[in-house]
């Protein structure tokens, strides 16, 4: 890539204040994105995919708290600006699709009224006629009818309705749009159908995406990068081409190893243990306990994501021996 | 247990009756003797959970009959109506939903001794509760005395297993049983259901809307849309090679974690599903690229392969089979 990058997450770390204790949800965590990249964000439930998603739109809400880092959006710092600014910048610079965004269309507005709703708030001058067929079009490019603009949510089914959404995040053309679990309550059908039309859509607009979720198979059918969360710390990224097929990282390597596949038919590998509580991480690296090729300093001392080769990154000591 | 022209309409509303047809002239059989893993997949609206509320005896059937050695499930009294609880359990969804919080582990598995008096003694009681959580994979010790807070969604799933399995069952409805668990216990909890098909001799009923796990861990698999059997048969010729063109859009969808098995070889060509659909024809007809005149009539099964039928007039040169001789062309 020898474009300036899109997003550039540096040390992002969070924290969670709970009568129990202070749980660390995300532990440092720096990223690179291109313009047009898809990255996959894979990771147990309670890894901290979500909670870097949130991070990275300012959207961790107490007891949660920001404790340091930058996420850096074309060439901005967002955990620089004001209330006022963040509240600009998401939507035109950085787009956010929730888990189970459909159900967050407000039943008694026209789907029209909610899209307009989005310009407006960002551009309050805007011309009405141009709002609407600003709309309208984006409606086109999700593969909806104009018509829709009129329509009230419960007239459109659940992949429909996360079209719309789509179709709201594209409005002002961010720059990036993160997808938590877009399609994760919908049949396979429509969550190819909803799949293709972000693809489409980021090609049209030049975004880069963050899909965020735990099915592999839609990684693998999707993005052009992986990183893989574990314990709120990033473990591993890589190409998808290369964590589908010499994973590093030795959860990574379990992840991949425990999919079904065609050709492995009827054997299932699951990854032993349970994945750590953020209250009570072990020492050193938090998949010690579970890992396959443990070593002493595995125990003891924490790994940072170092590079490996051009354009992959792994925290492992088995890849760290000999450097610095 | 055995399926005979099982059909199930929903209705609704006193003057304007709307109905829904849930379950249309299903005939299945599981067979005693030959404990096997058979699969029923479809969509949500599929009719796949009415189909396991049906054998659980939990709703009726508006027409045909569902018969558990013999006999009626409507029909049983007394002993056998104690039997028939017994031997068939089921599995559901969501592992949240089903725990009551106050109560641990120990009771929530105690219970169903007591209440079908399995056990003589307290201890003859914990020997059982042991034995079904060693079969599920579960350690005794993590999770005995536990409540359902402190345990993994995992964990929670594998001790509804265990709790079917202290009853010893011969039949486990398994109702989407790891959509709600992460990719890494799916396996597991796969795992252990097929170790009770081999292990202890229990057939299982998995329904799903997952190909992918259908795939690894069934023999057989019937294919429902909209209520009506769109294909059905040995579960390797129906992925590898499906004939319906409902069954090939489904398996065409599948996101397949294979880099070298991506999507968009094929395009969509299906239309979005609509709501309603009363049609009496073939419920996909609305959706099919393929659709004809004739399809205004519902197509009947034909028979493509000795393990293998689909209900598509684009297959009618294959010879047609009644659909409630469907259970000699699954394989155990």
């Amino acid at each position: 890539m020898g474009e300036s990058p899109v997003l550039e997450v540096t040390d992002l770390r969070v924290s969670y204040y709970t009568d129990a204790g202070r749980a660390v949800a995300l532990d440092g965590a720096s990223l690179t994105l291109g313009p047009g990249e898809k990255l996959g964000l894979v990771g147990e439930s309670g890894s901290g995919k979500s909670t870097m998603a949130l991070a990275m739109m300012r959207m961790i809400k107490p007891p949660g708290r920001i404790e340091s880092g930058r996420v850096v959006v074309a060439g901005t710092d967002l955990m620089a600006l004001s209330e006022e600014e963040m509240l600009k910048a998401r939507l035109s610079r950085i787009a956010y699709i929730p888990q189970g965004a459909m159900n967050s269309l407000n039943p008694v507005l026209r789907i029209g009224a909610q899209m307009a709703d989005a310009i407006k708030a960002h551009e309050p001058k805007a011309v009405k006629s141009d709002v609407e067929e600003r709309c309208k079009k984006a409606l086109e490019s999700v593969d909806l009818t104009r018509s829709a603009y009129e329509l009230y949510p419960h007239e459109l089914s659940g992949g429909m309705k996360q079209r719309v959404c789509i179709a709201i995040d594209i409005l002002l053309r961010p720059r990036l749009i993160i997808a938590d679990e877009p399609t994760s309550a919908l049949d396979v059908v429509t969550q190819r159908q909803v799949m293709e039309t972000i693809n489409r859509v980021q090609k049209e607009i030049g975004a880069a995406v963050i899909l965020i979720g735990h099915d592999m198979g839609l990684m693998a059918q999707f993005v052009d990068k992986v990183a893989v969360m574990y314990a709120g710390r990033l473990v591993e990224i890589s190409s998808v081409r290369d964590m589908f097929s010499r994973p590093l990282h030795p959860y990574a390597q379990a992840l991949i190893s425990s999919l079904p596949r065609l050709e492995n038919k009827g054997v299932f590998q699951g990854i032993p243990g349970l994945a750590p509580s953020l209250l009570r991480l072990p020492g050193g690296c938090a998949f010690h306990p579970r890992c396959a090729r443990i070593m002493d300093v595995c125990k003891a001392v924490k790994p940072d994501l170092r590079a490996n080769g051009p354009d992959r990154s792994v925290a492992c000591h088995l890849y760290q021996t000999g450097q610095a | 247990m055995e399926l005979r022209g099982v059909t199930k309409v929903y209705s609704r509303g006193l003057v304007a009756r709307t109905t829904t047809v849930a379950l249309r002239d299903v005939s299945l059989t599981v067979m005693q003797e030959q404990p096997t893993i058979m699969t029923v997949a479809g969509e949500s609206g599929s009719g796949k959970t009415t189909l396991a509320m049906l054998l659980l005896g939990f709703i009726q059937p508006t027409a045909g009959g569902i018969f558990y050695k013999g006999q009626d499930i409507s029909r049983l009294s007394g002993e056998a109506r104690v039997t028939f609880r017994r031997e068939v359990q089921a599995v559901f969804q969501d592992p949240f939903a089903v725990f009551n919080p106050f109560y641990t582990v120990d009771h929530l598995l105690s219970v169903p001794i007591r209440k079908f008096h399995l056990a003589r003694s307290r201890s003859e009681a914990r020997d059982r509760m042991v034995e079904a959580l060693t079969a599920v994979g579960l350690h005794p010790d993590d999770v005995l005395g536990r409540f359902p807070h402190q345990l993994s969604g995992g964990q929670r799933q594998r001790i509804n297993v265990a709790r079917a399995l202290v009853l010893k069952p011969r039949l486990l409805v398994a109702d989407e049983p790891v959509s709600m668990v992460d990719a890494s216990l799916r396996a597991s909890i796969l795992e252990t259901l097929r170790g009770l098909q081999r292990d202890h001799g229990v057939s299982i009923l998995y329904i799903t809307h997952d190909l992918t796990t259908a795939y690894h861990i069934s023999r057989s698999i019937v294919v429902l849309y909209r209520g009506s059997i769109m294909e059905a048969g040995d579960t390797d010729s129906v992925i590898t090679n499906p004939k319906h063109p409902y069954t090939r859009l489904l398996i065409d969808s599948i996101p397949w974690p294979d880099i070298n098995r991506r999507w968009g070889d094929t395009e969509i060509k299906a239309k979005e599903g609509e709501s309603a659909d009363t049609t009496p024809g073939c419920k996909f007809a609305s959706r099919c690229p393929f659709v004809m005149e004739k399809c205004r009539t519902a197509p009947p099964l034909f028979r493509l392969a000795d393990h293998h039928a689909a209900s598509c007039y684009l297959l009618e040169k294959h010879p047609p089979v009644e659909s409630t001789r469907l259970s000699e062309l699954l394989p155990l």
